[in-house]
């Protein structure tokens, strides 16, 4: 097995801190507003990075998963909810890029989300059918050409902000649940009837109200391949990882902020070893364990991403569903230890050491797609699925 | 083969149509197999031919029909006959 994984290069970082930089100054003030990062958006489409994952042929830049990641981890460091936002338009984009070469609309749709930079929003949970993205209750019609789907909707995170959304359904009314489709809609196509507010614990710039949503669209707009297929093969390995580097960038910048402490209690009392700093050798050590976790899982996905028996595998599928299960339940107990670490300073709210919307946000984690689900799925798999036990894989 | 199959769809399956409805070579998830059901379906498959599935068929596609599912043990069966 070859370790190394690629790391973003400088000038692609470069733009990312850029971008950070805008959206830590915002951070606080969309958290308390629950109002979409509109200026850390306007940031990554004014350095272009909305558009970095398609293939230069298309008019991207061929960014894989592991320098998206990265890159969610820096913006995850400075502002979670834009990064949440950053990382869910690239789980869309990936399903695009991966499945949508092969018809001549998909490609051209693709070249036009690197040109104008737009923002891609995904509709996959449904009223009467929760998290389990797998099913699907709405089911599209196509008549002369034309597709119609009405969908109840119960989180479209930044519907009213995408420029696009990529909404799943039952590929035609007498469909079984699990035949599935997912179809690409356009904002001029659609309109959003709201109906339930995103007014929660964290990640609360990434304003997942509810909707429900009408669109009627050109067929050649529905994905060829049947969605199964794409969730198995992208948004499965895409959503584990770069969901995880936005939870890593968010457990970094706790640390970073306890480390800060110790090292201003150094400073104040010269010779005297602080009372945190037993503690932060003991956050690093966590911090590189979750940071493992995800590196891990990014080298498992780039053996496995140019073969698609190994993606649709159930070792690969076990693989990314233990990469979130670890990274989302590494990262309460890091923020936890960082606030032991700040004290007071850390539980206040406008301190350089404030880690409650770390603590909000990071409670995201262990929901979206709810651990419990996935715990059962894997156990399900592994009534089968014999573990590898090697130590390189 | 084909029949024995069959008969342990209709058993684990859960599907929402009659097996003797579906053809050979129809997508058995489209048809409404979840991925619990084919997990129990794959036990009661190595069950009944005496195989353990390697970790190298064990994705959609080696499940995904009646015929794939007969092809993949097949396969099975013939390294075994080899060995």
């Amino acid at each position: 097995m070859n370790m190394s994984v690629s790391i973003a290069d400088a000038g692609l970082m470069a733009r990312a801190a850029r971008v950070a930089t805008i959206a830590a100054k915002h951070a606080d003030a969309v958290d308390a507003a629950g109002r979409f990062p509109r200026e850390a958006v306007d940031a990554m489409i004014a350095e272009r990075l909305l558009g970095i994952q398609i293939a230069r042929s298309h008019g991207g830049e061929d960014a894989d998963f592991s320098k998206i990641a990265e890159l969610c981890s820096i913006l995850g460091q400075a502002c979670a909810a834009s990064a949440m936002v950053f990382a869910m338009h690239h789980i869309k984009l990936s399903s695009l890029v991966q499945h949508g070469s092969e018809s001549a609309w998909h490609t051209a749709f693709m070249r036009r989300v690197a040109d104008e930079q737009l923002l891609l929003g995904s509709a996959t949970t449904e009223g009467g059918i929760g998290g389990n993205l797998r099913n699907s209750i709405c089911a599209i019609t196509v008549k002369d050409g034309v597709c119609h789907l009405e969908k109840d909707a119960t989180v479209i995170s930044y519907g009213d902000y995408a420029d696009a959304i990529l909404i799943t359904s039952r590929s035609n009314p007498e469909a079984a649940s699990s035949d599935q489709v997912m179809t690409v809609f356009l904002k001029e196509q659609y309109t959003l009837e709201k109906t339930h507010v995103w007014d929660t614990l964290g990640m609360r710039g990434t304003c997942s109200d509810g909707f429900l949503f009408k669109g009627t669209a050109p067929a050649e707009q529905i994905f060829p391949k049947p969605f199964a297929e794409i969730a198995a093969q992208s948004m499965l390995a895409a959503s584990h990882l770069l969901w995880s580097g936005v939870w890593h960038g968010i457990a970094a910048d706790a640390v970073s902020r306890a480390q800060a402490f110790v090292r201003a209690a150094a400073r104040k009392s010269p010779g005297a070893m602080p009372p945190g700093a037993l503690r932060l050798a003991e956050l690093s050590n966590m911090l590189q364990t979750l940071r493992s976790n995800v590196v891990a899982g990014l080298k498992a996905y780039e053996d496995a991403k140019d073969d698609p028996d190994k993606l649709a595998s159930m070792g690969f599928s076990v693989a990314m569903n233990g990469v979130k299960i670890c990274s989302s339940e590494m990262i309460l107990p890091i923020v936890n230890h960082a606030m032991l670490i700040c004290g007071i300073m850390g539980y206040k709210n406008g301190t350089p050491f404030s880690l409650g919307r770390h603590l909000r946000d990071a409670h995201s984690a262990q929901l979206m797609i709810s651990n419990d689900r996935i715990l059962s799925n894997m156990s399900t798999m592994l009534l089968v699925h014999k573990l590898d036990t090697s130590l390189l894989g | 083969m084909n029949e024995t199959i069959r008969g342990l769809v209709t058993k684990f399956g859960g599907l929402p149509v009659a097996v003797d409805q579906i053809a050979d070579d129809a997508d058995l998830y489209s048809a409404g197999l979840s991925s619990f059901a084919s997990v129990q379906l794959m036990l009661g498959l190595e069950d009944a031919f005496d195989v353990e599935f390697p970790d190298t068929l064990l994705n959609r596609k080696s499940f995904s029909s009646i015929n794939a599912i007969a092809a993949t043990l097949t396969q099975i069966l013939d390294k075994r006959d080899v060995a």
